[in-house]
Formats: C-alpha cells, sequence, structure tokens
C-alpha cells in the first residue's frame, strides 16, 4: 500500500528573538526531525501531553505553518521521493533536485499551488466552541471553502452543503441557524462538515473530542468511523487520551518532545510498549474497572522546555531505566524488531 | 448517625426569562467520614451546580427551593443546617470545614498576587490565632537569643512586639489591636504576621510535594506550570485543615501523566489529613480509580449510587450502563447513546432519561422513578 502523505526529517523551530534588534537567540524545538507515513485510508493516531509538538506537527503537515526543513508529500509517486532523497546525498544535481522539489514537496509550496492543495487536506481544530464563527450561519460556514476554491456557489452550494450536513448526522433545518443554537457535539459535527465540503483526501483531527463528553465523544467517534468508510479518507488523529488512540485508531505514533519515541499499531502499542515513556502513559491511563488494580508509574517532573531539551535522550531525566549511554547519545527511530518502530538505548520487553 | 454530609431533597431553580428551570430536582446524597465520593454525569447535569449548593455559592437567578444540607464537622456532635446557617457562619466555614478545588487551576488563581500571598489569605482568614502565636515565639527566640551590642538597642522594640502578637494571639478579634495594625509606624511592629504567614504557606506547598517550595510561595501562577498551579490550589483548599474537601474536575486541563501524579496525591493526602472527599468528574475511568462510591446524575437528579466496585461490576441503571459502554476501553468498542440531553426547560415528564433509555416502558414517560435500595448501598432510581 503507497503512503498518501510522507513526511521525512521535518522541523519546525520557533525562534526566541532578543534584544534590541530581535536577533534569534535560540529556537523552540516544537518539530524534530520527524519521519511519518500515513498510508491511504489508514488511521493514524498522534499522542503526547500537551507542549510536545503534536499540532504543530498536524498543521506543519497541512502546511498551515511553514517547516524549518524537511518534506512533506502529499500522494507522491514513491520513485520520486526516492530520487529527491539520493540527489540530496549526492553533490550535483541542484537544478533536477530544486524542480522535483516544486513539483512534489509542500514544504517548498506557496501562493496559489498551497490553495489548491488545500482542497486536498483539511483541519478539524480541537474547540467547536471557538473554532465557528459566532456570526455566520452554519450554511455559511460550511459553504465557505467552496467559496474559497472557487468550486461552487449560490444554489448549488447550498444543496452540497445540505447534502454534507445529512452526512454527519444534521438535517437541512439546521442550516439557517447560528453555531450558539447548537451543543458542542452538534458543533464538532459542523466543523467536520466544514472540514468535508471540498472531497479532501486527509484530513487532521486536532483533538476533536477533548471539549466533548464521553457518549458525544463516542458519538463523534462513530461518525468519523464511518465517514472514513464511506468517503474513503485517510485521518490523522491528534489526542492525549491514549484509550480513544487505542479503540480507534490503525496505528498509533507517540511523541515526545518534538520526537516520536514508538509506532506501532494500536494493540501493540497498548499491550506491548517497547519505550518506558509509552508504557508510563499506558499505565497513567486510567481504566474504568476498580477492580484491576496497575502498578501504577509515576512518572517524576514535567515535560522539559522544548526551547532546551535535554542532552541525549530526551526523555532521560523522568526515565527510570536511564543509563550514562542515554546521557550522551540520542536514540533514533529504528525498526528493531520487524515493524515496531522505537527510540531508546533499553527498551522494555 | 455519623455521616459527614447528608443532603436531603435538595432542590435548586433558575428563575430565567424563558421560564423556570430545574437544576437540581430533590437530591439525596450522603457522604461517610473519610470517604472519597464521586460524583460522575455529563456536562450540564448539575454535578458542579449541587458543589455550589453546598458552599450555597449558586449564583444567581438560580435559588435553593428546599432541601436540608446536614454537615457534622465535629465528628459526633450534632450536626448543622448549612442552609440554615447566617452569611458570616456560612463565610467561616468557607474554606476551613468545606473548602473547594476549581477545575480551572489558572482561573482559580490571581494572577497578580504570589502563590505565598493567596495561601496566606486563607490562612489568616481562618486561622490568624496560630499565625500569631508563631509570631510571639519568633520573638521569643529572638530574644532568647540576642546577644551584643544591636541587641541591647533592639531588646525594648522586641519586647513590644513580644506583646503585641500575645495579645492578638489570645484575642485576634481585639478592637484596638486592629487600631493598631492601621496607625502608620507602629503598624511596622506587626511585620511578621506576613513572615510567618508565608512560612506556614511554604509549609503547605510542602505538603502537597512541590518541590522547592520556599521559591514557589514567592512565585507568580504565571511561571508555574499546569500541574504545579494545580498543586497549589491543592494547598490553599487543604490549608485549613478541611473536613470535606470539594474537587471539581481537578484533573480534566491536566495531561495524563500529571493526572496520575495529582490522583496519587489526593490518595495521600487523604489518608494524611483524614478529610473527606467529594470528587466531581465527568471521566468515570478516573472516578474508578480513585473514588470509593460512586453517584451517577442524569439531567438534575441522582439516578445510581453505589459503590465503585458494585457501579462498574454490576450497574443497574440503563443510564449509567449505557455511560460505561460509551468510555473507550482497550479492546472494546465504544457505544454511543442515541440523542442529546434533554433541556432543562422541557424536560420529559417521568423518568428523565426514558426518551433515550432502550428498556423504557409505559410508566417510565408518567411517573418519576424513586431512589430504592436494591442490594446494601446500591440505590437505584428506575422502574425496570
Amino acid at each position: 500500500m503507497e503512503a498518501l502523505v510522507e513526511v521525512r526529517h521535518l522541523k519546525t523551530h520557533f525562534p526566541i528573538l532578543k534584544g534590541l534588534f530581535r536577533r534569534p537567540a535560540g529556537a523552540v524545538r516544537a518539530v524534530d526531525d520527524i519521519n511519518l507515513a500515513i498510508r491511504r485510508e489508514q488511521w493514524m493516531g498522534l499522542v503526547g501531553e500537551s507542549g510536545c509538538g503534536k499540532t504543530t506537527l498536524g498543521k506543519t503537515i497541512i502546511r498551515l505553518l511553514r517547516p524549518t526543513s524537511g518534506h512533506i508529500y502529499l500522494g507522491a509517486p514513491s520513485d520520486a521521493i526516492a530520487e529527491i532523497e539520493s540527489l540530496e546525498h549526492s553533490r550535483d544535481g541542484h537544478h533536477r533536485l530544486k524542480a522535483l522539489r516544486r513539483e512534489h514537496d509542500l514544504a517548498t509550496f506557496s501562493g496559489k499551488r498551497i490553495k489548491g492543495v488545500r482542497r486536498r487536506m483539511q483541519l478539524v481544530h480541537q474547540d467547536p466552541y471557538t473554532s465557528l464563527n459566532p456570526r455566520m450561519k452554519i450554511r455559511d460556514i460550511v459553504a465557505e471553502p467552496l467559496a474559497v476554491h472557487g468550486i461552487m456557489r449560490g444554489k448549488q452550494a447550498s444543496e452540497r452543503v445540505a447534502n454534507i450536513l445529512r452526512l454527519v448526522g444534521l438535517s437541512e433545518q439546521h442550516m439557517a441557524r447560528y453555531p450558539h443554537q447548537f451543543s458542542g457535539g452538534q458543533r464538532q459535527r459542523v466543523a467536520i462538515a466544514r472540514a468535508l465540503a471540498t472531497n479532501p483526501e486527509f484530513i487532521v483531527f486536532d483533538e476533536p473530542t477533548s471539549a466533548l463528553d464521553v457518549s458525544v465523544q463516542a458519538q463523534i467517534l462513530d461518525l468519523l468511523k464511518h465517514l472514513k468508510a464511506e468517503e474513503h479518507l485517510t485521518y490523522l488523529y491528534i489526542t492525549h487520551n491514549l484509550s480513544v488512540a487505542e479503540t480507534v485508531c490503525d496505528s498509533i505514533a507517540v511523541m515526545y518532545l518534538g520526537k516520536i519515541v514508538e509506532m506501532g499499531t494500536a494493540l501493540e502499542i497498548f499491550h506491548s510498549p517497547r519505550h518506558p515513556y509509552t508504557q508510563a502513559l499506558v499505565l497513567s491511563t486510567p481504566i474504568p474497572d476498580p477492580k484491576t488494580k496497575r502498578v501504577r508509574i509515576i512518572l517524576p517532573g514535567e515535560v522539559p522546555s522544548p526551547a532546551n531539551p535535554p542532552t541525549g535522550c530526551r526523555f532521560h531525566p523522568r526515565c527510570s531505566r536511564a543509563t550514562e549511554e542515554c546521557r550522551s547519545t540520542e536514540p533514533t527511530l529504528e525498526a528493531k524488531e520487524g515493524s515496531r518502530l522505537f527510540a531508546c538505548w533499553h527498551p522494555l520487553e | 448517625m455519623n455521616d459527614l454530609l447528608t443532603i436531603k431533597g435538595l432542590t435548586v431553580r433558575f428563575h430565567i426569562y424563558e421560564g423556570i428551570a430545574p437544576a437540581l430536582q430533590d437530591l439525596d446524597l450522603a457522604i461517610g467520614q473519610k470517604e472519597t465520593f464521586g460524583l460522575v454525569g455529563e456536562t450540564g447535569c448539575g454535578k458542579t451546580l449541587t458543589a455550589l449548593a453546598i458552599l450555597r455559592l449558586i449564583p444567581p437567578p438560580g435559588k435553593i427551593e428546599s432541601g436540608t444540607i446536614m454537615f457534622n464537622a465535629n465528628g459526633g456532635s450534632e450536626p448543622v443546617d448549612l442552609l440554615a446557617l447566617s452569611e458570616p457562619d456560612m463565610r467561616s466555614l468557607r474554606g476551613s470545614r468545606i473548602s473547594m478545588i476549581f477545575q480551572e487551576p489558572s482561573a482559580a488563581l490571581n494572577p497578580v498576587f504570589t502563590i505565598g500571598d493567596q495561601i496566606a489569605e486563607a490562612i489568616l482568614l481562618h486561622r490568624p490565632e496560630e499565625v500569631y502565636q508563631q509570631a510571639a515565639d519568633a520573638v521569643d527566640q529572638r530574644l532568647a537569643n540576642a546577644a551584643g551590642p544591636v541587641s541591647i538597642l533592639a531588646r525594648p522594640v522586641w519586647s513590644v512586639e513580644r506583646r503585641l502578637y500575645r495579645q492578638l494571639a489570645r484575642n485576634p478579634e481585639s478592637v484596638w489591636l486592629k487600631f493598631v495594625g492601621r496607625v502608620p509606624l507602629v503598624r511596622r511592629l506587626l511585620w511578621r504576621i506576613s513572615v510567618e504567614a508565608e512560612k506556614m504557606a511554604a509549609e503547605a506547598l510542602k505538603d502537597v510535594e512541590i518541590p522547592d517550595a520556599a521559591r514557589v510561595v514567592r512565585q507568580y501562577p504565571h511561571q508555574l506550570s499546569g500541574g504545579m498551579k494545580q498543586r497549589a490550589v491543592i494547598a490553599m483548599a487543604l490549608a485549613c485543615c478541611p473536613k470535606l474537601l470539594i474537587a471539581d474536575e481537578p484533573t480534566t486541563s491536566l495531561d495524563v501523566t500529571i493526572e496520575a501524579q495529582i490522583l496519587e496525591l489526593l490518595r495521600k493526602l487523604k489518608v494524611d489529613t483524614e478529610a473527606s472527599i467529594l470528587y466531581i468528574t465527568h471521566d468515570l475511568a478516573v472516578a474508578a480509580q480513585i473514588c470509593d462510591r460512586v453517584g451517577v446524575m442524569y439531567s438534575g437528579t441522582l439516578c445510581e449510587v453505589a459503590t465503585a466496585e458494585e457501579m462498574y461490576g454490576n450497574p443497574l441503571h440503563p443510564y449509567t450502563k449505557a455511560l460505561l459502554a460509551a468510555v473507550p476501553k482497550p479492546g472494546v468498542e465504544p457505544s454511543p447513546i442515541r440523542g442529546f440531553i434533554p433541556d432543562p426547560l422541557s424536560l420529559p415528564p417521568g423518568c428523565r432519561f426514558h426518551p433515550r433509555c432502550d428498556y423504557a416502558t409505559e410508566m417510565c414517560s408518567k411517573e418519576t422513578p424513586t431512589m430504592r435500595e436494591v442490594t446494601p448501598g446500591h440505590l437505584v432510581a428506575c422502574h425496570v
């Protein structure tokens, strides 16, 4: 299965400006050298604590943010990606490399080209209370992407909006209402409808259910599952809730301080984590059963600042298995056994 | 009768322009001594309102219409009805015997005061005698250890200070001492109060496992992370050794790893302080981890109360079952509850859950079910 979205060595740094001339005095390394491949019709989960760079990664992939370096491909042929990779390492062929990147690499796109590609990928924000304009009617909110991309307008657009609203479990009568007349779950449905308006292939969900109740959350997850099957969508699902990720995602990537520390299928991540951070995350996720008393691993301290990450393995100050090796050299994300990817010197068995 | 808090028939209504919204309807609840009682339910079902009703802080246009809240502060002696207390009496209870941890720590803390100031405020308000006593002891120490030429000059000042603090400790309400506290220059003799209060604040912070408490007391809320702020709020709530701690979704805005830290802390503090905790949450999984007994609320009424084991092992009310099924669990597909929470202005007649219930019968739409005890300690309000 070919990858729809492919991210290579992606870095997004935010400069810290200091002094009279606002010179950069350092950088917040929100996303630091990330490789990620999402197959067509895959539901990829991205989990991690707040401040680990999940949202930045999501926003960089759909190019709401400009990456500092790296490549982003959306449906690019694999031989082109391979050629870019090989040209980067060789000394000559600059022009060929530049031309290829212009053609395929989203990181180099700007202006009209980015607008063209944005039709194919959309974002659903975290909080449906702030992501919908309170002064626009639902019809206008959902039809806005259609107008922006010049797809359709007027009556035709209204018909399309009605269809999409039906698809997400709302009805035509809702079109003339304003966002404040809806509950949180319904608002999130409107936000999803807006994302679907341009018929995208790839949608990034940035914690779509964290502001909702469990019963509504289950409704939304159910909806997403149906939409994915009907519209053949590919999802990147950003969440901090590991149990949600486990129930809905095909595979999960665990992020810590701008890096992916472990990747695997949902079952593998949840039942046999290899990275100590993943294990700590899994074990600190509360489960609704008072009888199962788990060995709790309480991580000491908090996530360090991404402006000044620890040397070596970024997790070592909080890790119980840390050794001298972890302090000095940084482990890389490698497929060590089979398809499991993890970045740790002392993985769990 | 050894329950710490007993709520009987509590009804809260909101008188708004569109009509009267019954936010809480005939709520019966009992919290035992040294117990963690979890109150779970969806948004808008009245969990927070119950907590606010206990503290009598319901914002207008809400009004407590009827019911009693008996609070047994001193163990054996007769309980008091919180709803019958005068406002000054209620004020002295709030924060000292009953205190509350709010959901959003960054909103609960005042951004223009240091953490130490804010904790000291609670301490100075509810147990000033101890602060004055400590201040007097500190001057005593000074007088006992003083030596050298400077002390000869300072001695008379310290003696005056000591007298002031001792008098304050004996009678904190004294009028003329209050007067002294306002007079410029003389007021400076009381400087030790704030120093001692800050020391006590640092102690309180140490109790909630904040590293480097001496530095944190002088910091402002924006300098702390979310987990630290929540710890500071807990320290503030516990500063006066309350009998009942109301925790209103204390971990909702925190990460799982930090949440695990806070839950562990609450578990430990409960053992240390022998307080009862009313733990309000929408997260059933968190409630399962921390609570002894759990009550499930739906649209202003309690529908099931049981011990945590009983509730998760053998749920009886259809709403509890549906809610438990909606929680994502490893390996199990979550199943949503159909429909939406009813509008409080137009509640369905009879059982409030019946339009969404799979087991609803004719009777459910006519009669409101009452709480009945199915097995000892397991109460359900359902006809089926």
